[in-house]
């Protein structure tokens, strides 16, 4: 449905974000090079943003479809073999094909 | 700017396609649907450059919520872009400040993933020239997708589950950004937290799981699990 905002509204809205959005992305970047480098504390956690965001980004996508559906078996099976290759090969393309490929077959098998 | 990391950079970000271009579909067409035009549609994917973000506060507008409540939900969304933008930081830290500042705007999930493994790498590379190959792609397909999703109206059909791909790329990026055992633990506590709180709004089971997941690598480290494996 849409809705009954006006333009005015809907242009605050997307400035908002845009702005809010952009100081979050900027925060650090500006920061670090006013603090003239990083805290060690800090340097440590930073150490893991990548394994634990990206391992948050992958798992729930991949056990889900949806989040109300329920465990997709097709992902599942078809990530946890795509799993395999990105660990042996680090390969995007490798992985991806893999990934799609199984999720695919298995989808039409189902 | 050295040409070849340019090159990789837009050429490593080139199978992220597949994913992104269907995303940006859907920001066109949720365009559609909130009845906000086709201006404020691109707009809001030139100006806030965020999918995930966009998509919630666009359906709250389309049932009136209160103005507040679509930015704030908006803004918390976005927050894990505050742990790329520290995680980063130090690696650009002698960029000049348009630079720095490009570097911020074009800052999403995908940029940072590839980014973040290639300049931890081995190799010596010229950051800003991977970064922009890398994020420029993403970016360009997004704002075209946008427009093209709000032009047809129409999506992808959910069947080809082209959606799975931007995950897919994301697991080949966790491999190499897993270097010892603490990285594993913080792995492990960031998916499955982030798997138990799937079903939380604004995408909060996101953020607590990767918060948990830095916590856990944190507390491995401490007991000594970080270093080569």
């Amino acid at each position: 449905m849409t809705t009954s905002y006006g333009l005015l509204s809907i242009a605050v809205v997307i400035g908002s974000i845009a702005v809010l959005t952009y100081a979050i992305r900027g925060s650090f970047i500006a920061l670090i090079g006013q603090l003239g480098g990083v805290p060690s504390g800090l340097a440590t956690a930073l150490q893991f943003v990548p394994a634990a965001v990206l391992a948050a980004l992958v798992a729930p996508a991949v056990l889900f479809s949806d989040p109300a559906g329920g465990l997709a078996i097709d992902r599942v099976i078809a990530g946890s073999v795509a799993a395999g290759v990105a660990w042996r090969t680090e390969n995007i393309l490798a992985t991806m094909a893999v990934g799609m490929g199984l999720v695919w077959i298995i989808g039409v098998l189902i | 700017m050295d040409q070849s990391d340019l090159r990789r950079g837009l050429s490593d970000a080139a199978p992220l396609l597949p994913g992104v271009i269907p995303f940006g579909l859907v920001a066109g067409i949720a365009g559609v649907n909130a009845g906000i035009g086709f201006v404020a549609t691109v707009a809001f994917s030139v100006f806030a450059f965020a999918g995930a973000s966009q998509l919630a506060a666009l359906e709250l507008l389309s049932v009136d919520a209160p103005l507040a409540i679509v930015v704030l939900t908006a803004t918390i969304v976005n927050l894990r872009l505050l742990m790329y933008s520290a995680s980063i930081a130090p690696y650009i830290h002698d960029m000049s400040a348009k630079s720095k500042a490009i570097v911020a705007y074009l800052l999403t999930d995908m940029s940072y993933a590839l980014s973040i493994v290639e300049f931890r790498g081995e190799r010596s590379v010229d950051r800003r020239a991977y970064y922009l190959g890398a994020a420029v792609v993403p970016w360009a397909a997004w704002q075209a997708a946008t427009a093209v999703g709000y032009l047809l109206g129409t999506g992808v059909p959910t069947t080809w589950q082209l959606d799975f791909a931007v995950p897919l790329v994301f697991l080949a990026l966790l491999a190499p950004a897993i270097e010892d055992r603490a990285g594993v633990a913080a792995a492990v506590v960031g998916g499955g937290i982030a798997v138990g709180g799937a079903g939380l709004p604004m995408n909060l089971g996101l953020l607590v799981g990767a918060i948990f997941g830095i916590c856990a690598g944190m507390g491995a480290a401490t007991l000594g699990w970080n270093g080569d494996d």
